[in-house]
């Protein structure tokens, strides 16, 4: 009978058994190849599963069928996509600055590949436990930008430059309430180590695991942090910088085959790392809800959610339609940006209302959930009936195309 | 309330998302090459020409006049006129096409030419699924591909089909009355001279009277 435990670890017992049997010098670099080898593997091998599922999946929101031709049930159909674009001519633009339009997808990607080193997959599955794991994470994210704009500059296009310029300033706006929403979390935990957060999250109390959904900062801080995440992935309903009807396809307009297929690459592992990171923060991780769950291999329940997350992404892009620019800005920042500042507020009184002051815990803790879920809503109702005030949604009369 | 709008249409989708795979009548997609529809009456692509009876050169309705090539919008049609003549369906002497071409990467299906034959010639198809691997000569249709019996016409359009049918009957008949009746006058004003009779009254009964009625 094998236990519980050695299945949850079987992947890291598999790796030092492989270190353990390889010549002492070069013990740290197979390592390093064996993590970095795992992770380009698996999260690829993910994106070309979501390729098709995303399509099956916008396919039946839509009522229709989806891809259903290569293989079963059209299981097939990311390596008909891999074997076209690898075989499609790659157009490169007299005009462009040729350096920076072939370097703009590999920079991209091998940026994004950078946030997995601290991503914990599983328990003792991280890549590298960096004590500032959540600040790299920004910090090597906010780098896309770059290969963002190095695509749309170098294509020398208006489009693909219209299309940069519209992803710099979403992105920008963006990254502020993503930053904010992840604040309260790293305050009450304590630590910016994103093995730290999971791990305190996974304690129990009462059957129940301490995720940070579970507390109403927490769950508001959740849903602006996904909101941010659309945004910053350039994911419909935000997906201005690539708008197909009005800017073509924005900033890779001017790339074929395969780089076309390293940028699709790209958006995707983007939106897997960021919806990592909100497990992280706010989903516990790999842990398990509750105790007697805890059976389940952790890494099972990481990749679970991570499946869970991007259902919610297709989900939502088979439901919104697409914003105007100035919708995108005056979301960003009269609506995201107060309410991330009320969210880590909330999270400072949660902190503070202890035990002490709201009475014993079963009634004390039910108190000091509705205070603080109070402290959300009532702004959140104020700002939403602001926000809608003055805009009188009318038929709209055409004065010239009739 | 700011929010509401997007809670419902998530909720719309959902059910689209599950409702697919219970209620069979939300799919309404057509599987193409398993599953076909059957085309309407009055659809069209590109344009064919008719023959009557079994020989499509001998029964060929084309009578080489070329109006069609002088009205086609974009000058698809590409015909050489014969040296010699064959009798058409009512017996007088027609030149016929030895060329008719038509280039159908340039055709738009506007039907001109068929509204413009005198000569009930031409007609739109219905046929589709005409790739080629040959971008030029795969899709310049000639006189032997273009040529398709009357029968094929009833089966694909029936209604204009039967419109043409009862009149050019009607046509035949007039010529063949006048034909006798210019032979029995004939045959009445002087010794019978009987074949050069007959090929004045069909020319005059075969003159072209009705273009194409839509
Ligand atoms: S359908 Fe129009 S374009 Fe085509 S051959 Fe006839 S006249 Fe020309
Ligand atoms: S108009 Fe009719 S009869 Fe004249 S050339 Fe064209 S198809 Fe032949």
């Amino acid at each position: 009978m094998i236990s519980a435990g050695a299945v949850d670890q079987v992947f890291v017992t598999l790796k030092d058994w492989i270190v353990f049997h390889t010549p002492a010098p070069l013990q740290t670099l197979v390592s390093i190849v064996i993590e970095v080898a795992t992770i380009i593997v698996v999260f690829a091998a993910l994106f070309a599963l979501t390729t098709v599922f995303e399509r099956k999946g916008l396919g039946r929101m839509q009522n229709r069928y989806g891809p259903n031709r290569v293989g079963p049930f059209g299981v097939f159909q990311p390596i008909a996509d891999a074997v076209k674009s690898l075989t499609k001519e790659d157009v490169v633009p007299r005009a462009a600055d040729h350096v920076v339009h072939y370097l703009a997808p590999l920079v991209l990607v091998g940026v994004v590949f950078l946030t997995y080193a601290v991503l914990p997959v599983g328990r003792n599955m991280t890549a590298v436990n960096l004590d500032a794991g959540v600040l790299y994470f920004f910090a090597v994210g906010a780098a896309t930008e770059l290969a963002v704009f190095m695509a749309g500059w170098s294509s020398h296009n208006k489009y693909s430059l219209l299309g940069a310029m519209r992803a710099i300033a979403q992105m920008i706006s963006y990254e502020i309430p993503l930053i904010l929403s992840s604040v309260p979390v790293i305050m009450m935990a304590g630590t910016l180590s994103m093995v730290g957060i999971v791990e305190q999250q996974a304690r129990t109390s009462g059957g129940l695991a301490h995720w940070n959904v579970f507390t109403p900062w927490g769950l508001a801080g959740f849903i602006l942090f996904m909101i941010a995440a659309t945004a910053e992935t350039n994911r419909s309903p935000f997906d201005l910088p690539e708008g197909e009807s009005e800017i073509i396809a924005g900033y890779f307009i001017e790339y074929s085959g395969f780089k076309f297929a390293l940028f699709f690459l790209a958006e995707y592992l983007e939106m897997f790392a960021v919806s990592g990171l909100g497990i992280t923060l706010f989903l516990g991780g790999w842990s398990a809800p509750f105790s007697f769950l805890g059976w389940i291999p952790s890494w099972i329940w990481f990749f679970g959610k991570l499946l869970t997350l991007i259902f919610g992404f297709i989900w939502v892009r088979g439901t919104v339609p697409r914003l105007r620019m100035d919708q995108l800005m005056n979301f960003a920042w009269k609506f995201m940006l107060p309410m991330t500042l009320i969210v880590i507020f909330s999270a400072g009184l949660w902190r503070f209302l202890s035990a002490a002051v709201v009475g014993p815990m079963p009634l004390g803790g039910v108190i000091r959930w509705l205070v603080c879920a109070l402290v959300i809503l009532a702004p959140y109702i104020t700002l939403a009936r602001g926000l809608e005030r003055g805009r009188r949604i009318e038929k709209r009369v055409y004065r010239y195309a009739e | 309330m700011l929010g509401e709008g997007i809670i419902q249409g998530l909720v719309e989708t959902a059910r689209n998302f599950f409702g697919s795979y219970v209620e069979k009548d939300r799919l309404t997609t057509v599987q193409y090459p398993e599953q076909r529809l059957t085309l309407p009456e009055a659809s069209r692509n590109f344009p064919f020409l008719l023959y009557d009876g079994t020989d499509p050169e001998a029964g060929l309705r084309c009578v080489a006049c070329q109006i069609c090539e002088k009205e086609c919008p974009p000058r698809c049609i590409h015909i050489e006129k014969s040296k010699d003549k064959k009798p058409d369906f009512v017996g007088k002497q027609q030149a016929y096409p030895a060329v008719f071409d038509i280039d159908v990467a340039v055709c738009m299906s506007c039907q001109i030419c068929v509204e413009v034959c005198p000569f009930d010639a031409i007609r739109m198809d219905k046929v589709y699924e005409l790739s080629t691997s040959d971008r030029f000569g795969g899709l310049l249709w000639t006189k032997e591909q273009l040529s398709k019996p009357n029968e094929y016409y009833q089966k694909i359009h029936p209604l204009e089909a039967a419109e043409t049918d009862e009149r050019r009957e009607k046509e035949l008949a007039e010529a063949q009355a006048k034909a006798a009746a210019a032979a029995a006058k004939a045959a009445q004003a002087a010794n019978p001279a009987p074949g050069d009779a007959s090929g004045n009254g069909a020319s005059a009964a075969a003159k072209p009277t009705t273009a194409v009625h839509e």
